[in-house]
């Protein structure tokens, strides 16, 4: 058993738990935090993708300790209250999801490109996605969210 | 908002914000969780069970094994529709238990479930099981299968045959053929595909001692299905104690379609042990149990005449149906396969046989498009081989063999009628948004920089919403083929819409809400849309095969009727008028050709306070329910055309531009339809440069992951362009069709046909699925060394 202390969407959390803790398991298990999804045991599907520190990560691929003291941001704490997060907003009017599985793990790494590049070209935002697998929308209008979301904050 | 605008979707705020409920976000109080040991091998007898060490392992409340399932009576899975041979006789079908007794037949094969309080420890428990396997020679290709001497997935299948079937009139082919003046052949692989939705599949069963309820909680399209399947055939429980609910679900493609094991086991143990069983796959583990699709062989010949009329195409096909008959398999290879082998064309005589074949793979049942795919696929690359045999353009043979669009309704001779079309129409705009005439200077532009370009089309018909259920009953469906839809007006003018169809990604939510603002002038968010749980919703087939819209909105366009019809009478007697007189538009019912009316809103809740109501006549209340069998299928077309630039250094295909007119019939929500095209366009493409499902000769499946299987990530694909031409479904109320496969089905062929178009001028002729650099990298090399 190990005692971690970090900041999950802004609150600050300690838990106990067992020593090989997945990052995934603490916030799906433990903090109930069911929109951090679990599409794959392979770390290749990116369903589960938070961000650490501001970093995208795939939660499964990261022991609960190795985030001890970081801030932590999942897709339940994007939002402003009823003010969706302007990556969800762009979601949302491209119609970039179908059946929502994928769709935290990818809103969140989009943000961490416009973080990294606030003004990345479609290649780059397929390159960038490809840590995340999408069954549903072909990824055409993720890319047009991307981009969309991109050009607003830019202005 | 109206029928035929985007509407954003209003499922969108939960599943943004990290608040759709899928399955495994579920847990109840009391909860244990199970693990499924499965067959590591992929044909052996089970010699013996040792769950010693298992059940002594901390935590495990119970091993139950198929033995113990049998003893307790649990049926067997069973298979939707039944196959008649050649001969008339029966096909074969063998038992399916949920948990497997005496001989596992497939890698993944359910043997036992351990259960336990977490599932770590379900987890490490079911590691120390002791199975005795005794191993037996297996079959895994169509090839294998159906060689002399091949071993026996089942012994009641002599060759490995489930069925030999056919469709057509065989004399009147062969005569084609004897007065063709050229005969084209073809043999092609429709390969195996994994339908990987994105949520892997997930159960939780649960029993309540009290009243002797059950509730399985479940990954499915298709509740209502389940909860028949289940309860009539394989765990003997009438449906009034058995409540199947089917929440926000993670995409399925056809793949959560069928009952399955898991599901009955955890239903089942949830009884034995009075305490919540959940069980959730883990990826590799979908990889051997969700139902896997395609894994067709074919050899298909063409007679043509001098003009290039096609005279007849005689097709045989071996189907691998792997080593249980799935839910539906039985009919995918059939009846939603070789009916569209005339596609768009007017072959006068078609004729195809289909053998269906045991393997010690996987079952293998519908994936996106489920039969059309395939049938696409083979005459597509037909064509495009037929003219270059031929020498006539490959647009132009198209076009002279199409049927004419004054040519509806028109009777192939595979058993369909197509209602309505107009193929000319959305080749010509497809084309042109290609720019297919201006091709030859990019192909010139791209050889300057050492790149093979290529272009190739696609002209497809697909056939939607199965249909109608006594002629489907007639050729062995054992299901009604109908949907159900109740419109529920509330007093104060509010809406819910329970349907039969489920939504797993498609938007029901808000499409279903828009023809209901649109019919009933309410505002959308007055509607709510509910799917997906048995005990609410009314008896409903579920959605696959693209008929939610076809067939669900029909049923829900007539219940609307029927409320506007009581409306009307309500009103006639609120405006002291004949109901005959009553005009309903934008929410107001009103007395024609006066300024007289009442709001719904105002009827509604006389309806449900009927103190000044013609209670002699009328039931208070204002709520309807309509159950919708349509006339025929309905049949999406369309074109496809694909880009391609090959690096002949590398074999590597890049897709270069992808461009689609589609014939949906009418369009309720444009960017819900065009976000269906370009998932199923996704998916197509997939199969036809990624994705294969490959078992090596020993019946282990060598693509058992996302390491191995190459799903299309985003920098795989282009954008896509999407067109589209309406005509609008003659035999529905609403007229639409069905979109939801149009992109796996049309796409798969253009993509290849463009791959050898750009590989032709270095002789090459045929290319198999997926187009991986390896293989066509060996083609050119294969071409140079023999030219
Ligand atoms: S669950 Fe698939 S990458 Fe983490
Ligand atoms: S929306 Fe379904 S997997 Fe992306």
């Amino acid at each position: 058993m190990a005692r971690m202390s970090l900041n999950v969407n802004g609150r600050d959390v300690s838990a106990d738990v067992p020593d090989a803790t997945l990052l995934v398991e603490l916030l799906r298990e433990h903090l109930d935090l069911r929109g951090v999804h679990v599409g794959c045991d392979t770390s290749q599907c990116g369903a589960c993708s938070v961000l650490v520190d501001g970093r995208s990560v795939k939660s499964c691929t990261m022991f609960a300790g190795e985030a001890d003291g970081s801030s932590v941001t999942t897709i339940e704490g994007l939002a402003d209250g009823a003010e969706l997060h302007p990556m969800q907003q762009a979601f949302r009017e491209c119609h970039a999801l179908q059946c929502g599985f994928c769709t935290p793990g990818m809103v969140l790494s989009a943000i961490d490109l416009l973080e990294r590049q606030p003004d990345p070209g479609e290649s780059e935002i397929r390159e960038w996605l490809e840590g995340n697998l999408c069954r549903c929308t072909g990824y055409h209008n993720i890319v047009e969210a991307v981009k969309s979301c991109a050009a607003a904050q830019r202005s | 908002m109206a029928i035929g605008q985007s509407v954003k979707r209003k499922e969108d705020a939960r599943f943004l914000t990290g608040r759709g409920v899928y399955t495994d976000d579920i847990n109840r109080p009391g909860q244990l969780h199970a693990v499924i040991v499965r067959s590591p091998l992929p044909h052996a007898r089970i010699a013996g069970i040792d769950a010693g060490e298992t059940l002594a392992a901390e935590g495990v409340v119970a091993v139950f094994t198929g033995a113990d399932m049998a003893a307790d009576g649990v049926g067997s899975l069973p298979c939707g529709w039944l196959i008649h041979n050649k001969d008339g006789s029966e096909m074969v079908e063998p038992p399916h238990p949920p948990l497997v007794a005496e001989r596992v037949r497939h890698v993944g094969d359910q043997v036992a479930v351990v259960i336990a309080e977490t599932r770590a420890q379900a987890k490490r428990a079911a590691q120390l099981l002791d199975v005795d396997y005794e191993d037996l020679d297996a079959v895994v290709s169509c090839a294998d299968a159906t060689e002399d001497g091949a071993p026996l997935v089942w012994d009641e299948a002599p060759g490995n045959t489930c069925y030999d079937w056919e469709l057509g009139d065989r004399e009147a082919t062969d005569a084609a053929f004897e007065r063709a003046a050229q005969v084209v052949e073809l043999d092609l692989v429709n390969n195996r595909l994994v339908p990987n939705a994105m949520e892997p599949r997930a159960a939780i069963g649960e029993y309540d001692p009290a009243g002797g309820n059950y509730t399985l909680t479940t990954t499915s399209q298709a509740p209502h299905v389940v909860r028949l399947l289940m309860g009539a055939f394989v765990l003997n429980l009438p449906e009034h104690k058995l409540r199947v609910v089917a929440p926000d679900v993670g995409g399925g493609f056809g793949s959560k379609i069928f009952h399955y094991a898991e599901e009955a086991i955890v239903t089942w143990a949830a009884g034995k042990l009075a305490r919540p069983v959940k069980w959730t796959a883990e990826r590799s583990e979908s990889f051997v149990s969700d139902a896997h699709g395609r894994d067709h062989v074919s050899h298909a010949e063409l007679a043509v005449d001098e003009q290039g009329q096609f005279l007849g195409l005689r097709v045989r096909t071996v189907a691998n149906m792997g080593a249980y008959l799935s839910t539906f398999a039985t009919s995918i290879p059939t009846y939603l396969y070789a009916t569209l082998l005339a596609g768009c064309y007017r072959t006068p005589a078609i004729y195809c046989e289909v053998r269906s074949v045991f393997t010690n793979t996987v079952p293998v049942d519908a994936y996106r498009g489920a039969g059309r795919p395939e049938a696409a696929y083979l005459l597509e690359r037909l064509v495009d081989k037929a003219a270059r045999q031929l020498g006539i353009d490959r647009i132009e043979l198209r076009r002279r063999n199409f049927i004419p669009k004054d040519a509806f309704p028109y009777a192939t001779p595979v058993a369909l009628e197509y209602d309505t079309g107009d193929y000319e129409a959305t080749l010509d705009l497809a084309l042109s948004q290609a720019d297919w005439d201006g091709f030859e200077s990019r192909r010139e532009e791209a050889a300057a920089r050492g790149k093979l370009r290529g272009i190739g089309a696609s002209t497809y018909v697909e056939a939607c919403g199965i249909a109608p259920s006594a002629v489907a009953g007639a050729l062995g469906a054992r299901a009604g083929l109908y949907e159900s839809a109740v419109v529920r007006v509330h007093p104060t003018g509010s809406v819910s819409v329970l349907t039969g169809s489920h939504s797993h990604g498609q938007g029901h939510e808000t499409t279903f809400a828009q023809i209901v603002a649109d019919r009933l002038g309410v505002d959308i968010d007055a509607v709510e849309v509910v799917h997906g749980d048995t005990e609410i919703i009314p008896f409903g087939m579920g959605t696959y095969g693209s008929r939610s819209l076809a067939v669900g909105g029909s049923a829900l366009f007539k219940a609307l009727d029927k409320v506007v019809a009581k409306g009307k009478k309500i009103a006639a007697h609120m405006l002291e008028a004949a109901a005959d007189d009553i005009e309903f538009a934008d929410g107001q019912f009103k007395v024609a050709g006066t300024e007289s009316s009442v709001a719904l809103d105002e009827v509604a809740f006389a309806a449900y306070v009927p103190h000044d109501y013609p209670i002699e006549e009328l039931e208070p209340g204002l709520e309807e329910t309509a159950f919708y069998d349509p006339a025929n299928f309905t049949f999406p077309a369309g074109c496809h055309i694909c880009e391609v630039e090959i690096d002949p250094e590398t074999g590597a295909v890049e897709l270069v531009g992808v461009t689609v007119a589609d014939d949906v019939g009418r369009v309720i929500n444009p960017m819900i339809v065009e976000g269906q095209i370009h998932g199923g366009l996704a998916q197509g493409i997939g199969q036809a440069l990624l994705e294969n499902c490959v078992y090596d000769e020993n019946g282990q499946l060598l693509t058992s992951s996302f390491m191995n299987y190459a799903m299309p990530r985003a920098a795989d694909l282009p954008s896509f362009d999407v067109g589209h031409h309406v005509t609008p479904c003659t035999h529905n109320p609403l007229g639409v069709k069905g979109v939801g496969e149009v992109g796996s089905i049309g796409v798969p062929p253009a993509v290849i046909n463009a791959v050898l178009d750009a590989l032709a001028p270095l002789g090459v002729g045929d290319i198999e699925m997926p187009a991986t650099p390896e293989r066509v990298w060996r083609a050119i090399r294969d071409a140079r060394a023999a030219g």
